[in-house]
């Protein structure tokens, strides 16, 4: 499903990844671990054509991401459902319309968006909440919402960027479980963090990578740096 | 674009203007000043149209007559200087009449109408006054008189003196000082609707700016290019459309206090009945730079954000 050929990326004098080679089938949970700087994040921004590759190319269901014009980048970009560390959730809008926001983005009708929005609302426990903003709500609650939204269109692909760096632990663990439902429905995951608890709680593959290379890929893995 | 796709930009839109709370506030204020701005110069240019026509008005070019010139072939030239397309009024005064005016400019000076009783008769020739269109144009009338034949009679010619000679050095420099008058109004107009224009730009950039986490978030959820300005553009023209009914609403009052205590100082220029006689092209322009600022200012700020 997704592919990194050799993929290298600098920033002016700065390597951030070095020839990375990896691949992830439908379905997985894959986790990616590293210290700060280790290049997780220049991944994430690869594979979501924030960022170009330097060299080698990126793979999304045998499309070089590369050759993506920018006028069709949104179009790819539906297919993945996104969750970061600070949430990135719309100021402006209530919790319903931020997660509805990512169903007008893709075109979907309004019968339908009032069809499943309550559904996400539900399943992220958080009906009661649809009407507040997120300054009215606590960290836990704006990531569920931000999980919500990233899972309305039914992504192929959700990938968090450290989903858990600004939680809690009772809030981290509701967040995992939730992932590990999502996965569990048939979507592929793959998250960056730093947490040992959650990687362990994961228990799927995890990825190290340090100083822009993969240097450890292991099925079923746990955390070791 | 379909219909639904244009209905949640206007709702998203109106939505961002209504809970934008002071930048929403602060951006309709200095659009405000801008367009106040904009509306002084509506008034400002008519103001200095008003004052350079009053000017051209004063000034004119006579042509006297001898005294023998008959009536019928005096207004036989007034008829012919009407045709010319630069002349704007030719007024005819006939001998009596100038005699009768000039008794009444020197009712109370005693010496003067005891010379002319002493005269005798009517010492005053009738004549025509000629005002241009354009102080510019006096000297093409004033060639058309001299080379007209219509002013002779047998032979000679019925025109005593044109004043134009010893009126020219004036009419020049009047022509000269109206043009660099028109030009320099022009050139401050400009400057002062760019400088505006500009300022409500760096504020509707400002406003944008502080939306830019959200317009990134709006990017990876997969939104077009299109369905992220569309809003924006909407808030920008909310923003226009309110600023420009403030000013319309504020100009009322304002005229109608200024008008009758400078209409002295304008040379009879009111401004509250230039806005009630000028309303619909004011509220037009208002309106319509407005809008064309609050939109064209959003797309041109929100532009660099939408780079990939």
């Amino acid at each position: 499903m997704i592919y990194f050929d050799k993929v290298t990326k600098r920033y002016g004098d700065m390597m951030a990844l070095e020839g990375v080679t990896i691949s992830v089938a439908p379905k997985e949970f894959v986790s990616i671990v590293g210290h700060s700087g280790a290049g997780k994040t220049t991944l994430l921004k690869l594979l979501l054509a924030e960022e170009r590759p330097t060299d080698g190319s990126v793979f999304f269901e045998s499309i070089d991401i590369n050759d993506l014009p920018s006028s069709a980048l949104h179009h790819y970009r539906r297919k993945i459902g996104m969750v970061f560390q600070d949430f990135r959730l719309i100021p402006n809008k209530t919790a319903y319309e931020n997660i509805a926001f990512a169903m007008e983005a893709a075109g979907r009708s309004d019968e339908e968006i009032a069809s499943d929005v309550p559904h996400i609302l539900e399943l992220v426990n958080l009906s009661d909440k649809a009407l507040h903003f997120p300054d009215q709500l606590s960290g836990g609650e704006k990531q569920r919402i931000a999980i919500g939204r990233a899972i309305i269109n039914q992504p192929d692909l959700i990938v968090a960027d450290e989903p858990t760096g600004n939680l809690d632990p009772i809030n981290t663990y509701e967040v995992v479980e939730i992932l590990k439902k999502i996965n569990e429905l048939g979507t592929t995951i793959i998250i960056t963090t730093h947490n040992k608890g959650v990687v362990d709680a994961i228990g799927k593959r995890v990825i190290t990578v340090d100083r822009g290379k993969v240097v450890r890929d292991d099925a079923g893995g746990k955390y070791s740096l | 674009m379909n219909w639904m796709i244009f209905k949640r930009m206007l709702v998203a839109g109106g939505k961002n203007f209504t809970r934008g709370g002071a930048v929403s506030a602060a951006t309709v204020l200095i659009m405000t000043v801008t367009l106040a701005i904009i509306a002084s110069l509506i008034f400002l240019s008519a103001l200095l149209s008003h004052t350079l026509a009053t000017i051209s008005e004063k000034v004119d070019v006579s042509v006297y007559f001898v005294t023998t010139a008959s009536e019928a072939s005096i207004l036989a030239v007034k008829d012919q200087i009407e045709k010319l397309p630069q002349v704007a009024n030719v007024t005819y005064t006939s001998a009596d009449a100038a005699l009768v005016a000039f008794r009444a400019r020197h009712a109370t000076d005693q010496l003067t109408l005891q010379a002319l009783n002493e005269l005798g008769g009517n010492p005053l020739d009738a004549s025509l006054e000629v005002q241009a269109k354009d102080p510019s144009q006096y000297e093409s009338i004033v060639s058309f008189l001299e080379a007209s034949p219509a002013l002779s009679s047998g032979g000679t010619s019925i025109v005593d003196r044109i004043n134009y000679a010893q009126n020219k050095e004036v009419i020049d420099r009047l022509s000269l000082a109206i043009r660099a008058t028109r030009e320099i109004g022009l050139a401050v107009v400009i400057l002062f609707a760019i400088a505006s224009i500009l300022i409500a730009f760096a504020t509707v950039r400002l406003a944008i700016y502080t939306a830019k986490e959200e317009i990134s978030v709006m990017r990876l959820v997969g939104a077009s290019n299109l369905y992220i300005q569309g809003p924006f553009i909407v808030t920008g023209i909310i923003t226009g459309v309110i600023s420009a009914v403030v000013v319309l609403l504020l100009l009322g009052p304002a005229t109608w206090y200024a008008g009758e205590k400078t209409v002295g100082w304008f040379g009879g220029f009111n401004v509250a009945s230039y806005y009630a006689d000028n309303f619909a092209l004011v509220f037009s322009i208002l309106m319509l730079s407005g809008i064309v600022l609050g939109a064209v200012a959003s797309v041109l700020a929100i532009h660099r954000y939408l780079k990939v």
